[in-house]
């Protein structure tokens, strides 16, 4: 089982915490503390899991992440889940976020908060895996967006606001978490 | 935060407000938002962003309380609540908001409120009875959107008393037309089956029938269910094995549609959950795991190597082969397997093999033999993460033979990462179990350093929460093993039982009686098997203990059976006198043993010189002057006078077997008793004892603990020290020893002796031969070293036999050490490749001695391997000659030297050579390198090679061939970098060289 899925950036600050085992509020602060303390320390060359930690259920515990550009996706998880998997699992997610917000940033994330827990809800459930096709997450998450056009309104101008930052010429910096990227530097598209 | 976000903000106002102005009054929320985030992005210190968070909340609230918000604005305030509690700030004002948005919003304001309930709330939160009914309600909804939201909500979090309310509605989903629908009431049953099992006890013929689903989705999410089930219970789902083992056939075959391929591997996920219930269903039980072996084997096949996600199916296919009842044939193709995974240059795999082999090497150790040297290397690889689960592995492959060199390696793990919180737990877990399973496997014959060395950990370091748990883990851990059987430990586990009890004891005083402890020693006490020794051990952790009336009592009554029915021990009379009086006055017992005190290190005067006004008092009341034991021994032979052979012998048993730990361990505490005790039965006992101390190994000095010299390849029973083989007569005077072994050797020697007693026999390092005789083979490159061989309890054996590559030429040395002195000879048998030059002749080894025999051998004729066979025979004086074969292969690298010369004499070499060949080479690539440098720089390393120039995209190498005295033949290399292989034309005067060396270097970049 999934117990938590955080992402934070390279300064650790949390951009999306999900936890699907009940922690109190100062715990949960202190597992992302913990958590980021742990991943940010290791280079990019080394494997990308991570064991024995004691934040989460003991010994029974490991953390799998993925680092993309100034983002790390990060998932606890028990003995009873796949570690390369997960790794994948954790692909799928990033590729279906990559989709739904064309060339998503962590910009993306901070601002649409709430549609990236909806995207994880189509992902994982209760700390299950419900989907793994990027296909049916993103139709899903379409599905409900059609309803949200049909209401229109505000919620349309923060997407309009963020596109317009987007467009706005940075040269010197890598604007989105690079979903280009992870066919450069994460190899995990090409093959092994 | 990141700079990207942070110049991007920059440029926020700008454009909200531009939106605000096109959008009117209906942006401000979201321009609130925005404000927040460029708020929080502005700020420098975790204090501002607390005022400015507070000043945030502070706002929230006042909209949420005013009645003018409307469902539409409160949907974005809760998003900015979820932003603060993100933070770490709480925002419970809101939570009940946020409830009522999920009961009176519009769809998408629902959805909001939900998602802020299911991640503010927690199962036992009151709060959550308030949305029972919106969930019921929702569920029951004719909109999908609202009863996919209300399942989730469910599946996240939904009150244990509350489900029987939901459970019909949930359950009548399981027949809904969508999918998606039946897929989200499946995993939401699951969750229900999780909290509260009795609940959903009677709708498990309704799992099944989810199991046989048409859609694959909802099958896939049955499984959640199934592999719990038969995780708890095997035996009650054993009728599955067949449904299972078609799903997997035809999921496998490629029967289910193309949209649940990923990157064409069909339904890789659901293969693995598939796979991990058969491991479930097979595991020690024939009948069920022939059903699925045929299927098991067609995944292994399928799975083609080609992305990360067959490696995930291998690795559980690997998994599920060891772990149902094994059918040899699986086994090989799966160890295979594991091999592919260990070898693999990409660390996740890598990680997943060593994984892998910790799992299998329980069932089969020999399985990590052919790792060896991946293993080593793992050991010192930069990630942590790997050297633990090296680590992890080694501990399962721990047997007596091999248990010190792994303990070794894992309290320098221990050391290294002391200041890691969060390893240094579990990894003293690893090392204090294997202590235990390793003291009690091979006890008796292990060396006291080992011990030594573990109560060090255990003393060392200072007071912090981790060292205290360690230590009270050992303790509760012993206190358990005392209260079973105890007559099958070995007395030196025995005796850091008792050390360990009676330091740490106190850490438990609290949660249990004092007397406990004390009556579990006493019990140790009362066993026949225990040693003296162990008893001294004992009796000294009591004196540590008797603290309390009930432990005095119990002390007493152990004193007086050793004081008054006759024990005739004196160390163990004197040890119960102590504990006798000590525990009778506490004021003296404070003095000697302060509980402060554990941590300093104690003085010892070593020179003994406070007793130098008792000697000389002695001394002019007439008593002989000091003589030392071994004196005393040839006066008594020489005199045949009365024979004082008992004391003689207690003597050494009490002192040199003990060796010291610290101030507390009996036997420093007993240096100035055991004299007390003894001084009247022998006369000049002070000297004795001074000189017994110099004999004892000491560990513990002034400035505590002492330091020892280790070499890096220890073996597990430091006895002989041989002299270096590079005194004999061949070696050139110029050579020097040197005290570091070369990286490669040391590696070897770490192997050979991390894997001894791993299989009967291992081709790599370790050929054993008829019960006397170990012969000990190892090739190694080095040119300098010198080298400490470690006996083993043979009474006679060669250790080592050695190739080595001196400046001008290779020596082969074999090494003899016996116990007992006999005549040897070797005899080597050449092959017609090689000559010697020189050999040693017949020696007579004496007992307790080694000796070193060396071949000096040059290559006649260039060949790509060589296998050097011999024949040991021996004799001890009194026995039947004996024999031992040995073999050494020496590979051609052994023989060459890397050729100095110039770009202008290559030049010429180069056109005078008539033997030639070339070939395309694979390129090596590094990170940091070009090819071209990464490659000759692969092959300068393992064969010796000299790179004499490298022009652009062309680079000469050279090297000789060791043919007899003198500079021996050439052979030049050039390699051009064409494409990307290397295109390698080698020349030599020598016929068959080009050959046997385009060969190794072949293997040499194979290997990189």
């Amino acid at each position: 089982m999934i117990k938590a899925i955080l992402i934070f950036n390279n300064h650790g600050k949390p951009r999306l915490i999900r936890f699907y085992e009940y922690f109190a509020e100062d715990v949960q602060q202190q597992i992302i503390r913990e958590t980021f303390h742990l991943v940010s320390k290791r280079d990019d060359n080394v494997c990308n899991f991570l064991e024995g930690g004691s934040l989460i259920g003991g010994s029974d515990y490991k953390l799998i992440y993925r680092h993309y550009a100034t983002l790390y996706f990060v998932f606890c998880v028990d003995s009873s889940e796949s570690e390369l998997g997960i790794l994948d699992l954790i692909q799928v997610f990033v590729e279906t976020l990559d989709k739904c917000f064309e060339n998503v940033c962590e910009l993306d994330l901070i601002f649409h908060m709430d549609k990236v827990h909806f995207i994880l809800q189509e992902v994982v459930m209760g700390g299950m895996v419900l989907e793994t096709n990027m296909n049916e997450i993103v139709g899903q998450v379409e599905l409900q967006n059609r309803m949200e056009k049909s209401e229109g309104g505000f919620s349309a101008a923060p997407a309009r606001a963020v596109s317009a930052v987007k467009n706005i010429n940075l040269p010197e910096m890598p604007r989105n978490i690079n979903i280009g990227d992870i066919n450069i530097k994460v190899p995990s598209l090409s093959p092994f | 935060m990141s700079d990207v976000v942070e110049k991007t903000l920059s440029a926020l106002p700008s454009l909200l407000s531009l939106d605000s102005q096109a959008g009117a009054g209906k942006l401000s929320p979201s321009s609130k938002l925005g404000n927040l985030i460029k708020g929080i992005t502005e700020l420098t210190s975790k204090h501002e962003e607390e005022t400015l968070i507070k000043k945030e909340l502070e706002s929230i609230k006042e909209q949420v309380a005013s009645p003018n918000t409307t469902m539409r604005q409160m949907k974005e305030i809760m998003v900015r609540a979820i932003y603060c509690e993100m933070l770490g700030y709480q925002a419970s004002f809101s939570y009940i908001h946020a409830i009522k948005l999920a009961q009176q919003g519009s769809v998408l304001e629902k959805r909001v409120g939900y998602l802020a309930v299911s991640l503010f709330l927690n199962e036992t939160d009151e709060f959550l009875l308030l949305l029972v009914n919106t969930v019921l309600k929702d569920l029951q909804s004719t909109n999908l959107i609202e009863v996919c939201m209300a399942l989730t909500v469910v599946s996240q979090m939904f009150p244990k008393d509350m489900i029987p309310a939901i459970l019909p509605v949930v359950e009548e989903k399981l027949t809904h037309p969508k999918e998606i629908i039946r897929r989200k009431a499946v995993l939401a049953l699951y969750k229900f089956y999780l909290i509260a099992p009795n609940q959903v006890q009677h709708i498990h013929s309704k799992f099944r029938k989810a199991l046989c689903d048409k859609d694959p989705g909802v099958m896939t999410a049955s499984l959640h269910i199934y592999l719990q089930l038969i995780k708890e219970n095997p035996e009650s789902y054993k009728d599955l094995t067949g449904s299972m083992v078609t799903i997997l056939r035809q999921v496998v075959g490629g029967k289910l549609p193309l949209d649940f391929n990923y990157h064409s591997v069909p339904a890789p996920w659901l293969q693995i959950q598939l796979l991990r219930i058969l491991a479930y269903l097979g595991k020690e039980d024939q009948g069920t795991s022939e059903m699925m072996y045929d299927v098991l084997e067609e995944s292994l096949r399928r799975a083609e190597m080609n992305h990360n996600i067959t490696y995930a199916i291998l690795f559980e296919c690997v998994k599920t082969i060891y772990t149902v009842h094994p059918k040899s044939q699986l086994l090989e193709k799966a160890a295979e397997c594991i091999g592919n995974f260990v070898l693999s240059p990409k660390i996740n795999l890598k990680y997943l093999g060593l994984k892998a082999l910790t799992y299998v090497v329980q069932q089969d150790a020999n399985l990590a033999l052919p790792h060896q040297m991946t293993i080593i290397e793992c050991l010192d690889h930069s990630d942590v993460i790997i050297k633990r689960e090296t680590l992890e592995l080694l501990f399962r492959i721990t047997n007596a033979q091999n248990v010190t060199v792994i303990v070794e390696k894992m309290l320098e793990f221990l050391r290294l990462t002391c200041d890691d919180y969060s390893t240094i737990d579990l990894v003293g877990k690893v090392a204090e179990l294997t202590m235990n399973s390793v003291f009690s496997l091979g006890g008796d014959v292990m060396q006291p350093d080992i011990p030594n060395n573990f109560l060090r950990l255990l003393a060392e370091g200072v007071d912090n929460v981790e060292d205290r748990q360690l230590r009270l883990f050992a303790v509760d851990s012993y206190v358990s093993l005392l209260q079973g059987e105890t007559a099958k430990l070995p007395q030196r586990f025995l005796q850091v039982i008792s050390w360990v009890l009676g330091e740490y004891s106190y850490l438990r005083e609290e949660e249990s009686d004092p007397g406990s402890v004390m009556r579990l020693l006493a019990r140790l006490l009362d066993q026949r098997h225990t040693s003296t020794e162990t008893r001294s051990w004992v009796l000294g952790a009591m004196t540590k203990l008797c603290s309390s009336p009930v432990s005095v009592a119990l002390a007493r009554d152990v004193c007086e059976r050793y004081l008054y029915s006759g024990s005739l021990n004196t160390v163990l009379r004197q040890k119960a006198q102590e504990l006798m009086i000590l525990s009778q006055d506490t004021k003296l017992r404070a003095r000697v043993l302060p509980a402060e005190g554990r941590l300093e290190s104690p003085e010892v005067d070593s020179s003994l010189s406070f007793l130098d006004g008792y000697v000389s008092d002695a001394l002019a009341a007439g008593a002989a002057p000091y003589k030392s034991p071994h004196q005393r021994q040839e006066d008594l032979v020489q005199e045949k006078a009365l024979s004082l052979e008992p004391y003689g012998l207690s003597l050494p048993v009490s002192l040199s077997s003990c060796s010291i730990t610290d101030r507390r361990s009996p036997t420093l505490l007993s240096m100035s008793s055991g004299l007390s005790g003894n001084s009247t039965e022998l006369s000049h006992q002070e000297g004795s004892t001074t000189l017994k101390l110099e004999g004892v190994k000491r560990v513990w000095g002034k400035d505590g603990y002492l330091a020892q010299q280790q070499s890096a390849g220890e073996t597990p029973t430091p006895l002989v020290e041989l002299p270096s083989p590079l005194l004999s007569p061949q070696s050139p005077p110029s050579q020097k020893p040197s005290s570091g072994l070369e990286p490669d050797q040391e590696k070897r020697q770490l192997a050979s002796s991390l894997f001894v007693g791993l299989g009967s026999h291992n081709s790599v390092c370790l050929v054993r031969l008829p019960s006397t005789v170990w012969l000990f083979i190892k090739n190694c490159q080095s040119a300098n070293q010198s080298n400490v061989v470690k006996s083993l309890f043979k009474p006679f054996y060669i250790n080592s036999c050695q190739s080595k590559n001196h400046g001008s030429f290779v020596k082969v040395s074999g090494i003899f050490a016996a116990r007992k002195s006999c005549q040897t000879d070797d005899s080597c048998c050449f092959p017609p490749q090689i000559s010697c030059i020189s050999g040693s002749p017949l020696k007579e080894v004496k007992g307790h001695s080694v000796s070193v025999c060396l071949h000096t051998v040059v290559m006649k004729r260039a060949s790509v391997q060589v296998e050097l066979a011999g024949l040991l025979s021996y004799q001890r004086p009194l026995g039947q000659p004996q024999a031992a074969q040995f073999s050494l292969s020496l590979s051609l690298k052994h023989f060459l030297r890397p050729l100095t010369v110039s770009t202008g004499d290559y030049g010429k070499m180069w056109l005078s050579f008539s033997h030639d060949l070339k070939q395309n080479l694979r390129l090596v690539t590094t990170e940091h390198q070009e090819p071209l440098t990464a490659t000759l720089d692969a092959l300068k390393g393992k064969l010796h090679l000299h790179v004499v120039d490298i022009i652009g995209s062309e680079g000469i190498v050279a090297c000789r061939l060791l043919q007899g005295p003198g500079q021996g033949q050439p052979c030049l290399l050039h390699c051009r970098v064409h494409a990307d292989s290397l295109a390698v034309w080698l020349r030599s005067p020598v016929p068959e060289l080009p050959d046997s060396l385009l060969y190794h270097c072949q293997k040499a970049l194979t290997e990189t």
